[in-house]
């Protein structure tokens, strides 16, 4: 797209993604090193994964079910047979000089993923999406930290051989926030399932190319009809190293201002592949890498081709997000936006069912995603990290829901107070003293107030109604602020009446 | 086999995939070298074909943890290491 004089309005943006996750097995994908993070550099490591000669790559059958679970997920095919193929480059994060993926014949082909952007139904496009190793990892060292005037390098090859799953879109996106929504709704299918583990660092990883057409290529409106020759003839970038939906938004915000500006400017928009640098919000251009061709893929004759299309039928998954959200609503009677922050995470969801199940569906939605998930969030606590005392809270929900505990009770003090303190439920209830006075000792205290204040009481009964107030004062102290002044007022009317 | 099999500028390319640096000199010495490997190759024409003898399929191992080596063995054969990592050249 050279020299172009169009309006920025006549202008649309076209995205696709490539994102790797790591999925989280035991061991890695051929060998049976350990996938956890190691303080130690190289300390998970053997001769498969340090590409030793001689040394023979076997598929970790984990790896493969989490693939089959995310084909599952989003509807994808899994074809009779698969194989793995050798895709060949010379980088020091790959000690064999090659890395072991998928070609021709990845494990999920034509997939799709739901999506909702403010409020619109969207449907992405999953073309394929490949099992693979990952690379291990570099430094960097000296001459000032950059790439490129760096005065040696160190490699770690503890993260070399962690199962990959490679998940490609079609160019389904017109806009950065549509792949934020994407990655997010990803993100929570895979936790669903059990597969990933977000909070590990570089578990999730994305390339995205982007491309800016002239919206008459658009054909109708149904965004997922653009014409491909036109793609075809645009430049596009590919947008390397962003690690997250905030930075996927940002990253794809500044690159889509960049070719609007040069296009706007009628300057040609170099097809390059650029690295976003997190830390000063840009976009850089990279030195050109290989074409397809120099990979030169062929293959793997050391694993055997992979025969699992029937672990289709035989691998369960969970209820996924989206269809939890919407039987949320119509099972609960909650509203969509309560319905989404309880079904975030499977544990969260997890949580509210069992909750929901013995007591009122209305109040449980407020404890846990109000209360629970508000507390939490405001001390940065995962749900995860509580799951031992689950239990607790929902003994506190119990205080509540049996009135033995004003609400606002339990909220302020009690599950403040088991969160920072580590403290029980019913400890708190009884040390501070929170338990919402039984009716026998409220009666007691309305007798005791009337015998001990006869004035007060001969003014009531000569018509002067603010006397009761008194009164209710008098029974709010003996019963040290627990009573509900409200009940208590009408306890004094009917006695003083009665 | 001639030697329009390889032609220099595909050892060049070649060279330049691998990292390695050829001369003027040794692109012409490895173009010839190239087509004679190349050449051996087409002995294998000779080979009658057989089939595989067994069809394996799904060869896999439970996602069970074995012993990775100690960082000492792991590291041996290395020519230069630093804290535990292997070391190298810078390679942007």
């Amino acid at each position: 797209m050279t020299a172009q004089t169009a309006q920025q309005g006549d202008l649309v943006t076209v995205i696709g993604l490539e994102v790797h996750v790591q999925l989280e097995t035991d061991t890695k994908i051929f060998c049976g090193c350990s996938t956890e993070p190691s303080d130690e550099p190289n300390d998970n490591v053997c001769p498969v994964c340090l590409g030793l000669p001689g040394a023979l790559p076997v598929l970790n059958e984990g790896a493969v079910e989490a693939a089959v679970k995310i084909g599952k997920a989003i509807d994808a095919d899994i074809p009779e047979e698969t194989r793995f193929h050798r895709k060949n480059y010379y980088y020091p994060d790959l000690p064999k000089n090659f890395q072991i993926t998928q070609y021709d014949e990845p494990i999920c082909q034509d997939g799709t993923l739901e999506i909702a952007v403010e409020g619109e139904r969207r449907t992405v496009a999953i073309e394929r999406a490949h099992l693979e190793e990952d690379p291990g990892s570099l430094q960097h060292v000296g001459g000032g930290g950059g790439i490129d005037s760096a005065e040696y390098t160190l490699v770690d090859y503890n993260r070399a051989g962690t199962p990959l799953m490679e998940i490609v879109t079609a160019p389904d996106f017109r806009s950065p926030s549509e792949v934020r929504a994407f990655l997010a709704e990803l993100e929570e299918v895979l936790e669903y399932l059990g597969v990933f583990d977000a909070e590990r660092d570089g578990s999730l990883r994305i390339d995205a190319n982007l491309s800016i057409i002239p919206e008459a290529e658009i054909d109708g409106d149904d965004t997922d009809e653009i014409g491909m020759d036109a793609l075809e003839a645009a430049n596009r970038t590919e947008v390397k190293n962003i690690s997250s939906h905030k930075g996927a938004e940002k990253a794809l915000a500044y690159e889509e201002t960049r070719q609007k500006n040069a296009i706007q400017r009628g300057r040609a928009v170099e097809q390059e592949t650029r690295h976003w640098d997190e830390s000063r919000g840009i976009t850089v251009s990279m030195r050109s890498k290989e074409e397809e061709k120099d990979y030169r893929y062929f293959e793997e004759a050391d694993l055997p081709p992979l025969r699992v299309s029937g672990w289709k039928d035989e691998i369960a998954i969970p209820e996924l997000p989206a269809a939890r959200r919407e039987r949320f609503q119509a099972e609960y009677g909650l509203s969509e936006e309560a319905a989404s922050k309880l079904t975030s995470t499977k544990q969260v969801a997890d949580f509210y069912e069992d909750v929901a199940g013995e007591f009122d569906p209305d109040l449980a939605a407020t404890w846990v995603a109000d209360n629970l998930l508000g507390e939490l969030n405001y001390r940065d606590i995962e749900i995860t990290e509580i799951e031992g005392r689950l239990e607790e809270i929902k003994r506190l929900v119990e205080l509540v829901a049996d009135d033995e505990i004003t609400a606002k009770n339990a909220r302020e003090t009690v599950l403040r107070s088991m969160l920072d303190d580590g403290r029980m439920p019913d400890e708190v209830v009884k040390e501070d003293g929170l338990g919402k006075t039984g009716e026998d000792e409220v009666e007691q205290a309305v007798v005791e107030a009337i015998d001990e204040n006869p004035d007060a009481v001969g003014d009531y009964e000569n018509g002067d109604d603010g006397a009761i107030n008194f009164l209710v004062g008098q029974v709010m102290q003996k019963t040290g602020g627990s009573a509900d002044p409200g009940d208590v007022n009408q306890l004094l009317r009917r006695e003083l009446e009665g | 086999m001639s030697d329009d099999a390889v032609s220099p500028e595909e050892v060049r390319h070649v060279a330049d995939l691998a990292r390695v640096d050829l001369d003027d000199d040794e692109v012409d010495r490895f173009t010839e070298q190239f087509a004679d490997i190349l050449e051996y190759f087409e002995t294998l024409d000779e080979v009658p074909e057989v089939d595989r003898e067994t069809d394996l399929t799904n060869v896999m191992r439970p996602d069970e943890e074995r012993p990775s080596l100690e960082s000492e063995a792991a590291l041996g054969n290395a020519p230069e290491t630093e804290d535990g990592y292997f070391k190298g050249p810078n390679v942007s």
